[in-house]
């Protein structure tokens, strides 16, 4: 009883550690990258004795300066909610890691141990349901701080991410259909087996409209630039104007836990999650006929390996994404999500049931 | 420690409900009713249903309760309202806290004994969609239609008028 507990804590630890490590990280990748596209250098200036390692040590120089500046809160705002707001908003994101699963069950000790901290048999809603708390941090914060541009921002998050939400949720069912569960587990499971014999069953090859519609709405989600109207940088900087010091950190870190956790998303549901085509439990088997066995642990490793290595790329697609598209206009973000991406999919909705009663 | 977290989200409920009836801040009333959901969601999983507790956070407390924000946000009104001070609003309030009261004895008191409520299935996604698509197809598909007609009325008269 107490090992299982132990167990659990020590995952839940486990997992912050690689979040907010991945978290803090990405901001070096988001300022690198921009500088790169920018055809400039970037943060190279951090060092430790001297050493600077293509300024590595950046996000560390910005975590304390962001823990030692004035934590203020102006006196027109509405005390208790304004300083409520970044916790709801990075709470709801931060909680949401622990349905991700990592990789498959490892065996120590004769006891069964998944790589996964929540498993019940609705993680994939489980997540949605907290996103979508995660709105609340939004309009607390531009409500709360009595500022006519902050309670713009908070609108126009609330807004945009509620008509997203629907089509992010909508493109999402064409996938349950594919994989019959709710549980994330299974869907990766599911996605271990190949077509045809030789193609990995990945979301990606079952459901492509799908996983277009998702990677928009998701895109949308985490309010970055070409969808960025909650914050609009150079029109009214957003829901969270008013805050500064480690409040303005917890949501600039919010936005980019969002960001992993889309990835993690898009990974588990359209890239197989942690399977590597055609490894199965006990080595290769490529379809042309080769068997490579390999121990139980290398394989677990090689799962796990898969799965960052996913991620990486999506959280990198991402940034990639936010430093090469202008902003839309908010009637075209509006008319995007309700009139484009939302009859997709209830289209790909009818299109999978048909193809799959065909099929069957 | 299932023990100790019902009565935790129950308590946190009945606060933030009775709160919420106290509070004359319209703002404060939608957000302490959208805490009162999401503990609510909390309870359904704690009772083996986490299918029910994720779908009362994400309808709730995700979507209904943000579009009431939303809307008390934007009309932003200052100073609450003053308090009814009418004498028929007290006596059908006392009616109704009456036969709600006796509802709930009533329904109480039918309820199946723990041993035949806690079937394995219950609640589980799949289980509860066959339901839905064979034994209740009818109420399922005449709720549909009515929120269709209610989508489709408050589409209608929320069109601006073009002359």
């Amino acid at each position: 009883m107490i090992v299982d507990w132990l167990i659990v804590l020590i995952k839940i630890i486990l997992a912050l550690i690689w979040f907010l490590t991945l978290t803090l990280y990405l901001t070096w990748v988001e300022r690198k990258e921009s500088a790169v596209i920018q055809d400039r250098i970037g943060a190279n200036r951090a060092e430790i004795l001297g050493l600077r390692i293509l300024g590595l040590f950046q996000p560390l120089a910005d975590a304390i300066k962001m823990i030692f500046k004035e934590d203020f809160v102006p006196p027109f705002a509405n005390r208790f909610l304004h300083t409520l707001a970044p916790f709801l908003s990075f709470f709801f994101v931060a909680v949401t890691i622990s349905a991700m699963p990592f990789g498959d069950n490892i065996r120590i000790a004769g006891r069964e141990i998944s790589l996964q901290i929540f498993d019940a048999n609705v993680t994939l809603l489980f997540v949605l349901a907290m996103l979508s708390l995660a709105i609340y941090g939004i309009v607390l914060s531009g409500w709360a701080s009595r500022n006519r541009y902050t309670l713009l921002g908070g609108m126009r998050g609330a807004a945009q991410l509620i008509s997203y939400e629907v089509a992010l949720g909508l493109s999402l069912i064409g996938i349950i259909m594919v994989f019959p569960s709710l549980r994330l587990q299974d869907i990766v499971y599911e996605q271990g087996k190949l077509l045809f014999g030789w193609l990995p069953k990945w979301g990606l090859f079952l459901q492509p409209l799908a996983f277009l519609i998702f990677l928009f709405a998701a895109l949308a989600e985490t309010k970055r630039v070409p969808f960025d109207l909650p914050e609009g940088e150079s029109e009214i900087i957003g829901f969270f104007t008013e805050y500064g010091g480690l409040k303005w950190g917890m949501f600039m870190m919010t936005d980019f836990m969002e960001i992993i956790i889309v990835s993690c998303l898009l990974t588990t549901l359209f890239f197989g999650g942690w399977q590597v085509p055609w490894l199965g439990a006990d080595g290769f088997h490529f379809p042309w006929g080769w068997d490579w066995l390999l121990p139980r642990w290398l394989v677990v490793l090689l799962q796990v390996a898969a799965f960052n290595l996913k991620v990486f790329f999506f959280c990198w697609f991402q940034v990639l994404v936010r430093w090469t598209y202008p902003r839309f206009r908010y009637d075209q973000v509006m008319d995007f999500g309700w009139k484009l991406l939302i009859p997709l999919s209830l289209f790909n909705i009818v299109a999978t049931g048909i193809i799959m009663s065909v099929i069957r | 420690m299932a023990t100790f977290l019902f009565y935790l989200l129950s308590i946190i409920t009945v606060a933030s409900v009775v709160a919420m009836i106290f509070s004359r801040h319209q703002a404060h009333n939608a957000l302490l009713l959208a805490v009162a959901f999401t503990s609510l969601g909390g309870l359904f999983a704690l009772l083996q249903a986490p299918f029910i507790a994720t779908v009362q956070i994400i309808i709730y407390a995700g979507a209904i309760m943000v579009l009431f924000i939303f809307v008390i946000m934007m009309i932003d009104l200052r100073q609450p309202f003053p308090p009814l001070r009418k004498k028929w609003v007290f006596a059908l309030g006392a009616l109704l806290i009456v036969v709600i009261f006796f509802e709930l004895i009533m329904v109480i008191k039918s309820f199946p004994t723990a041993s035949k409520a806690t079937n394995l299935d219950f609640g589980h996604p799949a289980s509860l969609g066959k339901l839905l698509f064979s034994k209740y197809l009818y109420p399922f598909e005449i709720t549909s239609i009515l929120i269709v007609a209610a989508m489709v009325g408050s589409l209608y008269l929320a069109r601006r008028k073009e002359r």
